[in-house]
Formats: C-alpha cells, structure tokens, sequence
C-alpha cells in the first residue's frame, strides 16, 4: 500500500525549543542554557517551589480524586486566579461581568480566546452585514508563539504593532501610539501585563493611562497576556496594576494567565481565560459567553487537566500558603534581579561595549540583549551558550557560577563581530 | 411639549435600548433628579405605538416600574414600545428606530448614546449554547431529593459503593512520584517519549514487529482521546487530501464537533440495528464499500461508546480485508483498553490485526478509564507510517499544530503510567484493577438481565450482557428514559444510554423494578 502520509513535509523546528534541543546535544561541560523560559535555581537546576510540593503532597494524603473536571475547569481555582490578577475589590467580579474557563497555560487560554474570537466576533458588523473578521495586532517582537496562535485560530495573520526600540532597549512608545491609533475600530490588541517577553521592556504607568485611552477612543479590544505575575517584580498587585487600570475602566477586555513560572507549574498546564465584560452586562450575556466558551473546549480536549489547578487552588485560597507564595516570589524575582545587576557590572568590568543599562532596567525572566545574530551564533559555536537567535537570553539561566564565563563571551562575540553601532549595546 | 429640564432628565434616564424580537432590553445607566429619599424613578411603559400624550399616559400605560442605575429591564409585548416619563415630560422609544421625541436634539443624543451602548456590547450577540446532554443528566440527578436515585449518565467508573475509584496501583505510582520530588518541567511538544512508547506497546503487544522501537510510528502524547482525535484531525485537514471522516452510526457525540472543529468534512456509515440492539454488519459492509478511496473511517476499537456493540473477530477480519481493498485509512478510537474485558490484550485485538495486515493506520489512545485518570488527561495518538523519514516528518506537524494549541501536554498523568508499566508488580497489579473493574461491570450486566428476565419482562434483554464496556445501549424510547426519571428518579441519557458502571449491587434490583414499569 502506497505510503498515505508522503505528501506530508518535514517542518522547521521551533526557534524557541530548537535552542534547547541543541543545548542538550552539546557535549561540552561549559555549555550554559539562556534559551527556554523555565526558573532555574542558582546551581542552575529547575526549582520546585517548597509549597507546592507540600499541597501536592497534601492532595495525595487527602485521597483525591482523579476525576473529571467540567468543562470550564475547576471552580475554586477559576474564582481565585480571577481574583489574583483582578484584585479582590474588583467591580468587575462584584458585578458579575466576567466569564472565565481553566486552560491549557498560557498558550491553551491565548487559543481558546482567539477561537472564541473568531466565532462571535464582528467589530464591523453592522444591521444585515455580517462584518469581517477583526485583526489582531500584536507587540514587535513578541512570543513568537503568539503569531502562530492567532492564524490557528483563523483570524489570519497578527498585524504587529511597534513596541520596542533597539537604540534605546525600551519602549518606542511614540511608535506604539501611532501604530494603535490607525488601527481599525474594534480591533484586538494583545498587550503583555508585565515583563515583556521577549524584550524585558514595559511601559510605565503613564504609558498605561495614555494606552487606555487610545483604546477607548479606537474602540479597540485589549487582551493582556499575563504570564510573569509576581514573577516580575515580586509584588502580585504591582505587577497586575496594568491589568487593573484597564478592568476599572469598565470596558471590555479579555485576560489570559498562566501559572507555569509564577508557581513552577509548567508542565501541569495551569491558566485561565476571562472574558471581562463592560458595564453594565446582563447575566445573560456572561451565560451566553460562558457556554460558548464552553464549546470551543470540549471538541478540543473535553476538560482541562486537574492537579496543578487543585495545586493552585489551594495556594491561592489559603492566606497562609498564598503568604508562602508570595515569599517565594520575592525570592525567584530577587535571584533574578540580581543576576541582571551581575551581568551588567561584569560586562562594565570587562569592558564589552556599550552601557548595558538595559539589562537591568528590563524586567522579569529575559533580557533583550542586542546581540545580533551573528554573534548569538558565535556564542553558541565557540562558547556554547545557548539563545535565541534574536538575542533574547534567559536570566534565569544565569548563576553565580556561569554570570563570569557569560559577560566574557558576550564581550568576545562583539569583539568578534563587531555590529558597527556601540549605541545599540 | 419637553422643557429644557425635563429633556435633560430624560437622557440621563434612558442610555440605550435595542430591540431583540419581541423583546426590549434596556438598560437603565443612570437616573438624576432623584432625590437620596427617593432614588429611584417611576417608568411608566406601554404597548403602543402612537405618541401620547401626558396627561393620558397614567390612564393607558399597562405598566409602571420604579428603576434605578444599572437595572436591566425585559419588557415582552407584541409591539412594545415604550413611553418613558421624566416629571412634566414624555416621549416614546421604540428599538432604536422610531424616536418621536418633540427635541432633535434630544434624539439625536439619545440615538448616539444608544448606539455607542449597543458598540460596547461586544457580545450581546452571542448565542447561547446548547447545554451538554450528559451534564444535564448529573444536574437532574444532583438536584433529585429520592434516597433511592441512581445516576446512569456518568462516563466514569464507579465501585460498588457507587464512588469514585482511584487505582491502588495509580496511588503507589503517585507517592514514588512525590519522593522522587520532580519539577514539573516543560514536556517537549509531542510529550513524553517514553509514555509514548509505552503506550504503542500496550496497544500492540511487545510481540508485534514493529516493537520495541515503533519507529516507523509518529505518536505524540495528547490531551486524552479527545485531544488525539482531534490532534489527527487537524493533520488529516491540513496535509491530507481527502480529509472526510467517516464515523458510525451512532457515535460518541463529540467525535463530530471534534473533527468538524478540526477543518474535516464528516460523514457517517451505518453501525447499529435498533431492531436487535446489536450490529448491523451487513449495513456497515455495504457503506464502508460505497467509501471512495483513502477515505478515513473512525472505528471503536473495543466497548463502541454509546452503545456498546463491538464486531466479532470474524467481522474485525473481514472488515480489515475490505478496507485494504478499498484503501481506506482506519482510525482506531480506543478509550477503553483493558477496561471490555478485563484483558488489554483480547481488548486490542481489531488494531492489532489491522498493524499486521499494513494499514496505514491512525490509532487514538485514552488512558482515563483503564487508568482511571480522567481528570490528568492522559493519552496518546500514532501513525503507521512506511519509513523513519515519513514518521519524522508526521510527526513534525504534528508538534506545529500543538504548539499554537497548547504549547506541551501535561506531565502528571504520564509519569504515573510510565512508572506503572515499567514496574513488574506495580503492571500485574494495575491489571488485576482493571480486571476487577471489567469484572464488575461484567457482573452488574448480568445481575441487571437476570432481574429484568425474573420479573417477568416479555422484552428481550440479551443485549445487556452481549453489548461491552461502561455502556448499555438499552432500546428504551425517550418518553420510557423520561419515565425513569419522573417515576423512578433514575437519570440516563435520552438515547437510553445506560452507563453500568453507574450500577451497584445494591440499587441493581430497584433499577431492574425501574426498567421492567416503564418497559411492561
């Protein structure tokens, strides 16, 4: 029989999980991962947060169950992410304006957004026109992921809107306004709550006000990715108050978590979609949403998987393990700030060019550094460091063990290929 | 006429309206001229159209209601329109078209005001969904106050106390687990490979050729049977050129949404004879001949969901024979190995045949029931392909389709069944569960024929015991399952799905009473 699957080719690897892949193939005992976004400790091992192992175990001595979760996924943990990152006195909950399913992380909630989207969404339409699908502009650059989720889900291409500025290493914010302002009323807007990745670079809280209000006047629909709550700054209001400006605002808005880093939960797929709905909204319309929702996730996997929920579940709901947490935070965040100070005194001390300012005032997991590519290359070739290609490094990646070893390549990649724009670094 | 005062009243009332059929939402955003005493403010409505007057609207209006800030009112009438009073004034809406207010002002602002409400309203045109068939069941069921109620609609193994099981063999893996004190990392894409393997075994046998390594296969792990199935829809749509999918008929109910929302074209072949509650062969053979080439046909491995008729061996051969001839692609749907007849090996006869007779054959893994892991989202989905190099590149696709999905599958559930399989004791006792399971199941099939034959029932109830798996496909008509539930509080499906794990020794004789009244 003729083979059926022929016509079927080989695809590219993904940039992001490639870098690991490689990084695992290496042989040299030098070798330092910068690629994926997972903590590391600062013997550069992947860290198990004291407390949810303790509630992991809890669950197992409680004898629970291994059934099935509903569809929209498991109600004490909806209730308290919704609140994590709303803030309990949010009007939007008092209210009864959101309408919120577990999914599969980040990703799987950013999918199930987008489907919904595609669905029910016609920022045009107006009486007997069914209206065009709506765009989705997103940050440039973003997770590269983000520019696959969106055609999947069938709402073409993202548009990408301009976001970081290479000569400053932070927010071109005067581009990101234009490039907002001229979007077509009605338009989806993906922001990333805090910690941008892959660049580091957020905007302030001024910047918030006057995104707002562009959104606002644009009718534009915000979606705010967050996936670093707590993890940025080690303040879980701090880093949610971009989230909150918008929601107090009373219009709508669609939010996305996930718990992978915040609570080291990466491989049990813990997040949550909300659909926050403008003021005032009927029950009836959240049921309608809910139950649309609810449609989209059943043909994809019926339920979503249920441990890290019950995990953060619990963590979330008792004051005494959400303390524990909160301390937690503040370590992984405080590990990391001091690795990004590491980095930029030894590359001043060693000489490499450039200011290297940025690499401390960008903030959460990565840093964009400004390598170019052809000396992310030679990082990887003679020193085997291991980044993207885009020259985003992982600063979780970095210790006091490899932070020396590091700087020194970075230093010896410039001086190798020089980019010919000190100004850039 | 409106006074300049009563105008602004007015507006401040009534932020927008739209009409829905014969319905009229409105939205009261807020009131002014109100006073802390009395906040609120008297709306007067009717069901008319011509303009009225003021002084004769407290004499013809048929409703009066006092509203406040935020409330949402749902007036129903044939044509209703509404006549709204602020003190000294009055004026008509109706929708959003016909606004007779004396001030253009007035209605051009009110006009604006409503629809810029009816454009923040992103969603007001979302339709509600239809609710799932067998979550309504539980929910009939949780609210039935009779101590003798039973609930037949659960897809899930029950004991026979009527709990929820977790497997000895499931817990001992969890606590090795937990003292190995694992991160839990990041999967890659496609999930764990040794589970994958692992789960190619248990499906085929140690023994067949394509063992140990199961190169030639592309398997990903998945989110369950759901996400295999739709994980190798989504491939066949997007690479395959004849992506219909055929399923039988009946199937299980989200098979359809699962491949439609994966971009295929589904259609059905006949599968069930209600006439004997059992197969229609013949049936099945004449459709699967009328299929055109290399189209995919969905089987059930093992325990067919909802009704539980399962071709014999004989037939498993003779259909394996004529999709070759008729060079159909097989997906095998198999959710419930191990748990039919208590033997994972009889279970997976039909795909272990079809592997040795080269199809080119997809295979879709469940691990919820055999395992009872339902809520970790256990499974697992492969290709058959003809080289290494075709099974690299499936296999690459497959992980660009997950990766925009869900990124990388869960990694609880995976690790248990590794560490179950790879473990001599921990294996024999995980299938001496899973025997005990079937066995029960098996048990109450026979408890409930036997009851229903000892009361006397002139119906035949071979089916019970000859039909496999959770599932009972029972022949009872809708108004017979309503009965059930109205006279007898037990809750099934109203396809007379029957899910016998919901059965217990002790609620068996009254549900063989319940069945035997409805069906006399």
């Amino acid at each position: 029989m003729a083979a059926l699957w022929k016509a079927v080719p080989e695809a590219p690897a993904d940039p992001i999980l490639g870098v690991a892949a490689a990084f695992r193939a290496d042989p040299s005992p030098n070798k330092v991962n910068l690629g994926v976004g997972a903590y590391r400790t600062e013997h550069g091992k992947p860290y198990v947060l004291p407390v949810v192992a303790r509630v992991h175990r809890e669950l197992l001595d409680d004898g629970v169950d291994h059934e099935y979760l509903p569809m929209e996924g498991y109600a004490p943990f909806i209730s308290a992410a919704e609140r994590v990152i709303l803030g309990d006195a949010a009007a939007a909950l008092r209210e009864g304006r959101v309408a919120s399913v577990q999914a599969l992380s980040g990703t799987g909630s950013l999918r199930v957004a987008f489907e919904f989207l595609k669905r029910f969404y016609r920022p045009r339409a107006g009486a007997g026109d069914a209206g065009s699908l709506p765009k989705v502009y997103v940050p440039s650059p973003t997770w590269s992921n983000h520019r696959q989720i969106v055609p999947d889900a069938g709402l073409g291409d993202a548009v990408l809107y301009r976001y970081f500025n290479a000569k400053t290493h932070g927010v071109d914010f005067s581009g990101m306004c234009a490039d907002l302002r001229a979007a077509p009323p009605g338009s989806v807007v993906l922001f990333h709550g805090c910690a941008h990745n892959p660049t580091g670079a957020d905007p302030t809280m001024e910047q918030w006000v006057q995104l707002l209000d562009i959104c606002k006047s644009g009718s534009l629909l915000p979606l705010f990715d967050n996936a670093y709550q707590g993890f940025a700054s080690g303040d879980l209001n701090r880093d949610a108050a971009s989230v909150r400006l918008f929601a107090d605002a009373g219009i709508d808005l669609i939010i996305t978590q996930s718990f992978a880093k915040n609570m080291g939960l990466y491989g049990e797929r813990v997040g949550c979609l909300s659909v926050v709905m403008s003021s005032p909204c009927s029950p009836e319309i959240r049921t309608r949403v809910l139950s649309q929702l609810k449609l989209v996730v059943r043909p994809m996997y019926s339920s979503p998987p249920a441990l890290g929920a019950k995990i953060a579940a619990r963590i979330l709901g008792e004051p005494g393990l959400f303390a524990e947490w909160n301390t937690e935070l503040q370590k992984m965040s405080s590990r990391i700030y001091a690795m990004r100070v590491a980095l930029r005194d030894r590359l001043i001390a060693n000489g490499a060019p450039g200011s290297w300012q940025h690499v401390v005032d960008q903030i959460g997991m990565f840093s964009f550094t400004g390598l170019t590519p052809q000396q992310v290359a030679y990082m990887v070739e003679k020193h085997h460091i291991y980044l993207t290609s885009n020259g985003r490094i992982s600063i979780a990646g970095l210790n006091p063990s490899n932070i020396n070893y590091v700087a020194d390549a970075m230093k010896d990649a410039i001086e190798a290929h020089p980019s010919g724009d000190a100004s850039k670094l | 006429m409106l006074s300049a005062r009563a105008a602004c009243l007015f507006h401040a009332v009534f932020g927008g309206c739209w009409r829905t059929g014969v319905q009229l939402e409105l939205y009261v955003l807020s009131v002014s001229g109100v006073s802390e005493k009395n906040p609120r403010h008297d709306l007067y409505f009717a069901t008319q159209h011509e303009p009225v007057a003021h002084e004769q609207v407290s004499r013809r209006s048929r409703q009066c209601v006092r509203v406040t800030a935020g409330e949402l009112l749902l007036i129903s009438g044939e044509e209703p329109s509404l006549i709204a009073m602020a003190p000294g004034a009055m004026t008509r809406i109706a929708g959003m078209r016909a606004l007779t207010a004396p001030s253009s002002t007035l209605a051009r602002s009110l006009q604006r005001s409503c629809a810029a409400r009816r454009e923040m309203s992103r969603w007001s045109k979302v339709p509600l969904g239809p609710e799932d068939a067998i979550l309504g069941v539980t929910v009939a069921y949780n609210h039935d106050p009779n101590p003798k109620k039973i609930n037949l609609g659960v897809g899930a193994y029950r004991d026979d106390e009527g709990k929820p099981f977790v497997l000895e063999s499931v817990r001992m893996a969890e606590r090795i687990l937990l003292e190995a004190e694992n991160a839990m990392e990041y999967l890659p894409v496609a999930g764990d490979k040794t589970f994958v393997k692992n789960a190619l075994k248990l499906a085929f046998g140690s023994e067949c050729s394509a063992a140990p390594g199961f190169e030639n296969f592309a398997g990903m792990q998945t989110l369950s049977g759901t996400g295999a199935c739709r994980m190798g829809g989504e491939l066949l749509a997007r690479f395959y050129d004849a992506p219909d999918v055929y399923l039988p008929t009946p199937s299980w109910a989200n098979h359809t949404p699962i491949f439609k929302d994966a971009g295929c074209t589904v259609k059905g072949y006949t599968y069930y004879d209600a006439s004997t509650c059992g197969l229609d062969f013949k049936g099945m053979v004449a459709d699967i001949e009328k299929m055109p080439p290399s189209s995919v046909v969905l089987l059930h491995a093992c325990a067919h969901n909802p009704t539980g008729v399962d071709p014999s061996k004989a037939q498993w051969d003779q259909l394996s024979a004529l999709m070759r001839e008729k060079h159909l692609v097989p997906f095998f749907d198999m959710a419930y190995q191990g748990f039919t007849s208590g033997d994972a090996d009889v279970d997976a006869y039909a795909p272990r045949k079809f592997l040795k007779d080269g199809h080119h054959m997809i295979l879709a893994q469940s691990f919820s029931k055999n395992f009872g892991l339902y809520g970790h989202r256990v499974g697992c989905l492969s290709f058959a392909c003809d080289s290494v190099a075709e099974a690299q590149a499936v296999e690459s696709q497959l992980k660009i389709l997950a990766r925009p999905m869900y990124s990388n599958p869960p990694i609880h559930g995976v690790r248990v069944v590794n560490e179950i399989l790879q473990e001599k004791t921990l294996e024999s006792k995980w299938r001496l569960e899973m025997q005990g399971m079937a066995e029960r199941i098996t048990g109450m099939r026979m408890k409930l024929r036997s009851g229903l034959e000892a009361r006397g029932s002139a119906k035949i109830w071979d089916h019970i015991t000859s039909q496999n798996g959770m599932f009972c496909y029972s022949g009872l008509t809708p108004e017979q399952v309503g009965r059930l539930s109205t006279e007898w509080s037990v809750y099934l499906t109203k396809n007379g799905r029957i899910s016998m794990a919901g059965v217990t020794s002790r609620s068996v004789e009254y549900l063989a009473d319940a069945i035997h009244a409805v069906t006399k």
